[in-house]
């Protein structure tokens, strides 16, 4: 049956192998066996949520210190709602305030419109006091056109801040890391000239290089203001820094995937005489990629682990922001808010996790590994 | 080209990062070129497409051409509009250089005026489309406002004068609006305050004779020094903030030694008696109740907070140690100011309007917007603390105990007593303070004093802002300082020590402390 063994592969390449004992059941194989699978895989850990849920819940009833008290389930799922029914809400109000804003604009350009009328009509002085006024309220009616809602970013605002910001930095890392993990693995004197930066540099912690990735984006952005750039100052540093901590993971596994090429592979290149391009991209390239997609993950992983710090220091928007706000704010609702950053920082970094082992199994050529 | 052996540090024993799942020596062998490599660009491409997806998406906007306005425009009936010649329309805008702003401040009920002039539409009524952005901490604030992520912002009032003298970091910032006066209390935990009890027998009442002194803590320091041989740990919010001077002032006026600044010493623990740390607000009852700090000065609600808890008593306000002391301004870069003159103007202006609309009263003197007030301050995106703690000290009272409930009506001004006029003896009052505890480093003559004021603070905006504002008929002429005012307030005896403040006079002033630097007579005359 083909389709038994698509979906197969489908949850094999994807990572979702807990899918697998479904499928076969419906394939209408031993159904005991499958139904072990579900039981080990599914219920065994909804059991166990059940019962973290059931010690958190014990445990927010009786920790509590002068001044806070840990939310419960409860309070977190509540506090969880209401951030994101204020999201909607508050993207109903930012439009009402648009739609006001255009239809003022329009009665100024209108008004603008009949002031260039008379002032054709006049002379003089007269005229050019006109002709000011109707430049006025044009300039007023472009403004009113192209108001932005200045409301503060809600939780999702914040949530689709990090994950763009995520993503631009391990984009960055990889476009440095990759070529220079190939150069590393193919020559030994170019891997023994970087080897002292990777030594020195990838054991530091990349808040540690915030202040000065700081100092060079500021540097080179001197003179501009916010708003007239195309990436904002706060996003760069931001996506530095996670480009910072995200190169080591890539580079190193690049470098190893790179070097520990099979040796069949490039004795038949050498019998076939290939040129070094094709030696590169038709043998070294694809042999290295598992190793090099297996790296990007774990750098994937550190970047979103380091961006939340980062943007708590920097005060970068994003949720580490969030978080950093909510701490400072000091009301009953605080804590149950930063729980549920909490878990759904943890479920995105599950989810960009899953992203990059489905991209890793699919070039690792009929050996995916599952987790 | 030959491959290697990697090197020392990429050996798959001690690279860290190789998952040990992937099994790079299984690629299979049949095919690995052609598929492979079809499949490494398609994967490759789609990926950059992804991360490129998500880049601009969420940057588009559906954006209204010049063209689309003006056919819209063109339906309208301006049969109706009156054209009017005379320019000296009562609302006219300000020609703005720069309409969408955005200001920082911190999680603190006096960032009120701000949060007011945005929510009433105030800042709207100018033209202007302001952000306002919480910052975590005083030096990033100051650092975002310096390197223009920030347009301006709620400062400590001896931020700009710090940044422009060259106390920590250095950059020209100006100021032409006072945010508010007062609003600062200094909490000790509850075993300090058994102690101070013990000490002075008069403190053992549910309601204590205010204003109380350091005089009962001398003793208490002077153990702990001679125990711990360290000095007593206090807290205070940043070293050029008003809550550092406030709380020196009142140990110093008991005869305590809070520490100097010098040269080499730029943490102020020279000579200490009290080591006063730098603690970011929202830690401070935290840090309190882990013994890490036994006492503070920090602003409203931190303190409220510590009574709510019950973690500590407040013993003072600045109000006592000095009546209606500047405390927060709205502080902009000079170059900024230059810039956008205009603009600035149109911020004032929005400024002053939020700062009536908060000591606005009803005939019976009470405070009739306050509430409306703490409402929108206690959203999450502003202060984010309960209203009941919020309310507490923006409504007039403020709570030392629970026993002890004080109506203080002044606890936090904002337009009263023309709280909101930068007058220049504020400035000063500052610089004598950096002077004093050794900030300022070198002694400087009088006339020094009267300049950097004149060039941080800038009254003539505020004129100017409010001169709109009355010609638009939305203030009273008398609610600003008269047009001869030179900027000084009364020479005042107001103080916790009685000490006598005269700004025309900062050297006498500085000397007239026992404990601090003294400066030589003779500079009081240059």
């Amino acid at each position: 049956m083909n389709w038994r063994g698509n979906l197969l592969r489908f949850c094999n390449v994807a990572g979702l192998p807990i899918l697998e004992p479904f499928v076969r059941l419906a394939a209408g194989e031993d159904k005991r066996e499958q139904l072990v699978g579900i039981a080990k895989f599914i219920l065994l850990p909804i059991a166990a949520v059940c019962v973290f849920l059931g010690l958190w819940a014990a445990a927010a009833s009786s920790v509590v210190t002068d001044s806070a008290k840990l939310p419960s389930p409860q309070a977190t799922w509540s506090a969880g709602k209401q951030l994101i029914a204020m999201h909607y809400e508050q993207r109903e109000a930012d439009k009402a305030a648009k739609q006001e804003k255009l239809v003022e604009a329009v009665q100024l350009l209108a008004e603008a419109n009949a002031y260039t009328a008379a002032a054709s009509k006049a002379t003089g002085e007269k005229k050019s006091k006109l002709e000011d006024k109707s430049l006025a309220l044009k300039k007023r009616a472009v403004a009113a056109a192209n108001f932005v809602p200045s409301s503060a970013p809600t939780f999702i605002d914040q949530i689709w801040t990090s994950v763009k910001t995520v993503f631009f930095g391990f984009f960055l890392a990889t476009i440095v890391a990759v070529p220079i993990g190939v150069l590393c693995g193919m020559s030994p004197w170019f891997n023994a000239a970087m080897t002292p930066f990777i030594q020195i540099f990838k054991p530091v912690s990349p808040l540690a290089w915030l202040p000065l990735a700081f100092i060079v984006i500021m540097w080179y952005y001197a003179g501009y203001s916010s708003g007239e750039t195309f990436f904002d100052k706060a996003f760069l540093i931001s996506a530095s820094t996670v480009c910072l901590c995200s190169l080591w993971p890539t580079l190193v596994n690049t470098t190893l995937g790179v070097a520990s090429v099979d040796k069949d592979f490039i004795n038949v290149a050498d019998v076939l005489r290939l040129s070094w391009w094709q030696r590169l991209t038709k043998i070294i390239l694809p042999a290295s990629l598992p190793l090099m997609f297996a790296g990007m993950r774990i750098s994937l992983g550190v970047g979103w682990m380091v961006l939340i710090a980062a943007d708590m220091l920097a005060q970068n928007p994003g949720l580490g922001k969030f978080v950093w706000d909510e701490f400072q704010n000091g009301s009953d609702l605080t804590y149950a808010r930063i729980a549920f950053s909490v878990l759904v920082i943890g479920l995105i970094g599950l989810l960009l996790d899953r992203i990059m082992i489905f991209f890793r199994n699919l070039v690792s050529f009929g050996n995916p590994s599952p987790v | 080209m030959p491959i290697t052996s990697p090197g020392f540090c990429l050996d798959p024993a001690t690279a860290p990062f190789v998952s040990p799942n992937s099994d790079h020596r299984g690629t299979s062998r049949d095919g690995i070129a052609s598929t492979t490599h079809a499949t490494v660009s398609a994967w490759f491409a789609c990926l950059f497409v992804a991360v490129f997806a998500l880049l601009t998406a969420g940057c588009s906007d559906s954006g209204v051409s010049l063209e689309d306005l003006e056919k819209a425009a063109a339906k309208i009936d301006v049969s109706e509009i009156e054209i009017d010649t005379e320019t000296d329309d009562a609302t006219q805008m300000l020609d703005l250089e720069k309409s969408d702003l955005t200001f920082g401040f911190i999680k603190l009920t006096d960032c009120a005026p701000l949060v007011v002039a945005k929510e009433k539409g105030y800042f709207d009524d100018e033209g202007l489309n302001v952000t306002l952005e919480s910052q975590s901490n005083w030096k990033i604030l100051l650092d975002n406002v310096i390197n223009g992520q920030l347009d301006g912002a709620h400062m400590l009032a001896g931020q700009p004068i710090g940044a422009t003298i060259g106390v920590g970091t250095k950059t020209s910032i100006v100021t032409a609006y006072s945010l508010d006066y007062n609003g600062n209390g200094i909490t000790v935990s509850n075993d300090i305050w058994a102690q101070m009890q013990e000490n002075d027998p008069a403190l053992k009442s549910p309601t204590p004779k205010h204003p109380i002194s350091a005089d009962s803590l001398k003793p208490i320091v002077e153990k702990y020094l001679q125990d711990a041989g360290e000095p007593f740990p206090m807290g205070m919010v940043f070293p050029v903030s008003t809550h550092n001077y406030e709380i020196r002032y009142w140990l110093a006026a008991s005869g305590i030694h809070p520490g100097m600044y010098t040269e080499s010493d730029i943490k102020g623990f020279t000579d200490a008696q009290v080591k006063l740390s730098t603690v970011p607000p929202p830690q401070m009852p935290q840090n309190l109740e882990a013994d890490i700090v036994k006492g503070y000065c920090v602003g409203e609600p931190w303190n409220q907070k510590a009574v709510v808890t019950g973690i500590g008593v407040p013993v003072t306000t600045n109000y006592d140690i000095w009546k209606n002391n500047p405390e927060k301004v709205f502080g902009v870069t000079k170059g900024w100011a230059e810039k956008n003159p205009q603009t600035h103007l149109a911020v004032i202006k929005a400024l002053i309007r939020a700062g009536k609309w908060l000591d606005a009263t009803d005939d019976s003197g009470k405070l009739v917007n306050r509430m409306e007030a703490v409402e929108m301050l206690s959203r999450k995106d502003y202060v984010g603390a309960e209203k009941e703690v919020i309310a507490n000290s923006m409504t007039g009272t403020f709570v030392f105990q629970k026993t002890d409930v004080r109506e203080m009506p002044d606890f936090n001004v904002f337009f009263k007593h023309e709280a909101s006029y930068p007058h220049y003896s504020d400035a000063i009052w500052f610089l004598t303070q950096m002077r004093r505890w050794g900030q300022i480093t070198e002694p400087k003559p009088a006339s020094w004093y009267a300049e950097t004021a004149k060039e941080i603070y800038q009254p003539a905006i505020y004129r100017e802002a409010a001169e709109m504002l009355i010609s638009e008929g939305k203030l009273d002429p008398n609610e600003i300082p008269a047009p001869d005012y030179d900027g000084y307030r009364e020479v005042s005896t107001d103080f916790i020590d009685g000490n006598k403040y005269d700004a025309k006079d900062p050297i006498g002033y500085i000397n007239s402390f026992e404990i601090g630097n003294k400066d030589d007579e003779a500079l009081a005359k240059q």
